[in-house]
């Protein structure tokens, strides 16, 4: 985001005339509706962090259309029916621009109706399973094509595997992604018999019989891997199972949707070296943009230890697409801003550039990486370009025909056969 | 000296032979012309250096994907460094000098000290530094890579004098083998002495042979095959079983037969494998429920912050470890006493706080030690933040005990089975042999009785709550070596715990020790067919059902002291 020196001016002569005549509008409310408090605190509570940190380097070069951006922090403290009724406060009672929020897709699909009936805007930065695209939802974070299908094809190329566990937990995210993975290995030619999909309860700890399992199945003589959806605090005791079974990542590699850089800083990194991980963004990917940005970040938190990861870059791509679009419409009004939105391109962390599509979701890069032992990722393969987000999967009954588009169809989910949309 | 074949392959073999020559080993000279020969001949279009020092220095600027060749090339020169080499690779210690692209084979100047680098010239061993860490780059490597890695160093270690490293040798050269180890592992066969080593090249070998032209070869090499264990053993016979891919009819009788023999040895070592994961998981809901069944079985309180009690315990352990980062299995030693402790302390402090004043007010007990819960977990948010911390497991701990191919058992789980059992076996000990433990059960069954006999029944409450709690904690400090040490880690186990006390039996220890075992013999039987999830359900509904049948529990209480509750 650079501006030159006259806008700067103006908008500054803007800002201090606005101030003096309307003293009451003179700041845009940012609404920021991330848990700071239950389990998914130790996720989310490094974005609100983010939000605020992007706020306050806004602030500093001006603010957005001459105003400084003020930002409202509310604690839906993990629980999903709050997430809701936060969203409504954040929405009526403190009548904000924008919300960056949510992480969970339980979350979201909680304050969908919130934002859809009072026809407000949502930005969610983490990766989901797709299947949905709302008029009132920006989601930054990456659909399934953009995250699962290219690690799966990376292991099948690449790694030559040919028998797949996929080990998930048991809630929407990992059923849906796979469904998706399933149907799509099926079209690739790997019989059901080399596919096990398995899922286990939150917060999941004694992996034994599990891990047993997969090395029974990985020792049939075909190179086997493990795709796994597993969430959160799960993770831990199953790769330590892992090492303790000696289930080496040279000979069953495991690849995770849900474990970054955040997750890794918690945790004895020894059993995981080597396994993969499939993101748009690693904290050791070198780019001019991500080195400024983990110094902004670590000044910002004032502890040069704290990582980033790849929901904090869907957050700051999401605030500057935000800021892009309320600059060209000249108005935080939402429903001018979700017709500007479309199209528009701001910078990603890795020196590509992420454009939103019309389906609302964004265009991004697919980086796999090892596991090393500081708990960072080193990255071994990595898409040519940009990927766009594809909201429907093309993978799957009752979704391949369906179609979001919100510029020319004005439908999220347009029906491609009956031509019809169902909304 | 080196001879250019076709196939880098072969050269690597030539390579480890030669190398596990020592003698034989000299100081190659790069010829120009030969190395152009070789660019021609080989397939890996980079031109492959081949003198020792220059493979080293392109190796320092390859990328990943160049340096597999590059390690053939440097198995190629057969340098008698080169063991020495591919040992740094594999274990992090070869590194470039940014400066000048210098390559060295580098150590921690000091234990433990990792800014510093103690300096070894790979080609002359000349020792120099030391130097700063920050000035070096380490030459990394991959999965692909250091599967190859393992190989190569392994093939050095093949005529070790020491049985067991060639034991390790050939295990790691049969992961993945070629030709190139295959041809070295019959070399090694004809002079091996050791039965153990003969016996796992044979299988190896045998394995490999099932492919072979010669019908007898194969036949013979089913014979071997069905005295193993292994489940690649079952894929490759499976396959000799088809017309289609075996003509001879004498081979395909003797795969069916090495098969059901196979199967059969392995379901039931899978047996025991399940009977195992069955009893460790009971093992921890039992050490997880021992101190509630003291709380709630024997004092009658239901103590909802039994599990922040556990967290403390391994809260305990995480910062006995940061005090002494240097000796992991003292500070695991250290801990166990430590958070019995701290975690009994803070149970004496809510007890005396809060739960003395709510004695008979069950539901009001329930809602304040809820209450306790919530702010030892914020608290523990406050201090440690919400992110999840690590506690390392020490060097006894890791990996497994490998009985055979089919049978192997985790060190973690097999000490907590034995920790478990001897928590319990103490605990027995303090309430039936000592006096303290007289007057606990003579408070629990008839605390008016207990008070008019001279007890000082506040004094034995307080006690008794401690004890429970300090009971927690150490279960606490063994759950730190299975899962994450977090502010929700207590949460995850209290409806478990719950679960166990009252199924074994209100106020019965055995109840607790045989009601956890049942449980997490169940569970892991019912796992495989059902999914975790569904076993999950299935104890909940079966220990309802249960309930209903038997109020009591497993083993309810007789006599006066029942009749009291």
């Amino acid at each position: 985001m650079k501006m030159n020196p006259m806008k700067t001016a103006l908008l500054a002569a803007a800002a201090a005339l606005s101030f003096s005549t309307q003293a009451a509008d003179d700041t845009i409310k940012v609404g920021v509706l991330h848990s700071l408090s239950g389990t998914m605190a130790i996720s989310e509570t490094t974005l609100k962090d983010t939000v605020l940190m992007l706020i306050d380097e806004q602030n500093k070069k001006g603010g957005v259309l001459g105003k400084k951006l003020e930002a409202v922090v509310v604690d839906p403290a993990s629980n999903w029916p709050l997430f809701a009724e936060k969203a409504s406060e954040l929405i009526d009672k403190n009548k904000v621009s924008v919300v960056f929020g949510c992480w969970t897709s339980v979350s979201r699909k909680s304050v969908l109706p919130v934002f859809e009936k009072s026809n407000s805007l949502l930005f969610y930065p983490v990766q989901y399973e797709g299947e949905e695209s709302s008029k009132n939802v920006i989601y930054t974070g990456a659909a399934p094509n953009q995250q699962a299908i290219p690690a799966v094809d990376y292991l099948m190329k690449d790694l030559k595997v040919k028998r797949w566990v996929l080990e998930g937990t048991d809630y929407v995210y990992p059923r849906t992604t796979n469904k998706i993975l399933e149907a799509y290995l099926k079209a690739k030619g790997v019989k059901a018999e080399d596919i096990i999909v398995n899922y286990t309860p939150f917060g999941f700890s004694d992996w034994q019989s599990e891990v047993s399992k997969i090395k029974a199945f990985g020792s049939a003589g075909k190179k086997t891997a493990v795709v796994s959806t597993i969430n959160g605090d799960a993770n831990v005791p199953f790769y330590k199972e892992l090492g303790n079974q000696k289930i080496s990542a040279e000979d069953i590699p495991v690849v995770a949707f849900s474990v970054g850089e955040e997750e890794l800083s918690g945790i004895d990194t020894k059993p995981l070296v080597g396994h993969l991980a499939a993101w748009n963004y690693f904290e050791s990917v070198k780019s001019p943009a991500n080195s400024a940005f983990i110094k902004a970040w670590h000044s910002y938190i004032k502890n040069d230890k704290r990582t980033t990861n790849d929901p904090m870059e869907a957050t700051y791509i999401g605030f500057n697409l935000w800021v892009k679009a309320v600059e060209k419409a000249k108005t935080t009004d939402t429903e001018k801003v979700i017709e500007t939105l479309p199209g528009l391109e701001v910078p990603n962390l890795t020196g590509g550039t992420a454009k939103l599509l019309p389906n609302h979701h964004i265009t991004k890069p697919v980086y796999i990486g090892e596991i090393k032992e500081d708990g960072q990722f080193e990255t071994v393969w990595q898409t040519k370009g940009e990927v766009p987000g594809d909201a429907w999967s093309d993978f799957l009954d009752g979704s391949k025909d369906l179609e979001s588009d919100w510029v020319k169809l004005k439908c999220g989910n347009y029906n491609t056969k009956t031509k019809k949309c169902s909304n | 000296m080196i001879r250019f074949t076709t196939s880098l392959r072969r050269c690597w073999l030539a390579a480890c032979l030669a190398a596990s020559l020592p003698l034989l080993a000299q100081e190659p000279s790069a010829a120009p012309d030969q190395a152009a020969a070789a660019v021609a001949s080989a397939e890996a279009a980079p031109a492959v250096p081949t003198a020792f020092p220059d493979v080293l220095r392109a190796l320092g600027s390859a990328s990943l994907s160049e340096r597999a060749a590059l390690l053939n090339a440097l198995l190629a020169t057969k340098h008698p460094n080169t063991a020495a080499v591919l040992k740094a690779w594999l274990e992090d210690h070869l590194h470039v000098r940014d400066a000048d692209g210098e390559m060295f084979i580098t150590a921690e100047s000091d234990a433990g000290d990792a800014s510093s680098f103690a300096l070894t010239d790979p080609v002359t061993l000349a020792a120099s530094g030391p130097e700063s860490a920050d000035g070096f780059t380490k030459v990394g490597s991959n999965n692909a890579l250091r599967k190859l890695l393992r190989s190569a160093v392994a093939s050095f270690t093949l005529g070790s004098p020491d049985a067991d490293v060639r034991l390790g040798a050939v295990r790691e050269m049969l992961r993945a083998p070629d030709d190139a180890t295959l041809a070295l592992l019959r070399e090694r066969r004809a002079a091996e002495t050791d039965a153990a080593v003969q016996r796992a090249i044979d299988l190896g070998l045998a394995s490999a042979d099932l492919a072979s032209d010669n019908a007898d070869l194969r036949l013979a090499a089913v014979q071997v095959l069905s005295g193993s264990l292994a489940g690649e053993a079952i894929a490759k016979l499976e396959a000799l079983r088809d017309p289609a891919n075996e003509t001879d009819e004498r081979v395909r009788a003797a795969a069916s037969l090495a098969i059901s023999s196979i199967s059969l040895k392995r379901s039931l070592y899978s047996g025991i494998e399940t009977l195992f994961f069955g009893l460790s998981l009971g093992s921890v809901l039992v050490l997880a429920a021992i101190g509630l069944a003291i709380t709630f079985g024997v004092m009658g309180v239901i103590n909802m912050a039994h599990g922040e009690l556990m967290m403390i315990g391994a809260y305990t352990a995480y910062v006995v470890q940061l005090l002494l980062p240097n000796h992991l299995a003292a500070s695991i030693l250290i801990s166990i006493p430590a958070a019995f402790v701290v975690s009994g302390l803070v149970g004496i402090a809510i007890e005396r706080g809060v739960v003395k004043h709510l004695y008979g007010r069950p539901l009001e007990t329930l809602l304040a030690t809820f209450g306790i819960s919530l702010i030892l977990q914020q608290l523990v948010r406050s201090i440690f933040s919400p992110l999840n911390r690590s506690v390392a497991t020490p060097e006894f701990m890791s990996g497994q005990w490998v009985i055979n191919d089919a049978l192997s058992l985790t060190w973690n789980r097999l000490y907590i089975v034995l920790f478990t059992l001897l928590v319990f076996a103490a605990l027995q000990l303090i309430l039936r042999r000592t006096s303290l433990g007289l007057t606990v059960r003579a408070v629990s069954q008839n605390r008016a009785m207990a008070r008019s006999m001279g007890i000082n029944s506040d004094r034995i409450a307080a006690i008794t709550f401690g004890l429970g709690s300090g009971i927690a904690g150490v279960a606490g400090v063994a759950l730190s070596q299975l899962t994450n040490v977090g502010p929700n880690l207590g949460q995850s186990y209290i409806i478990d715990s719950f679960m166990v006390v009252v199924f074994g039996g209100v106020g019965n220890l055995w109840g607790t020790l045989i009601g956890g075992m049942t449980l997490g013999v169940a569970g892991k039987l019912l796992e495989p067919a059902v999914g975790a999830v569904m076993a999950k359900i299935a104890m909940l509904v079966f220990i309802i059902l249960f309930i209903q049948r038997r109020k009591q529990g497993l083993f309810p209480q007789k006599g006066r002291a029942a009749e009291g509750h």
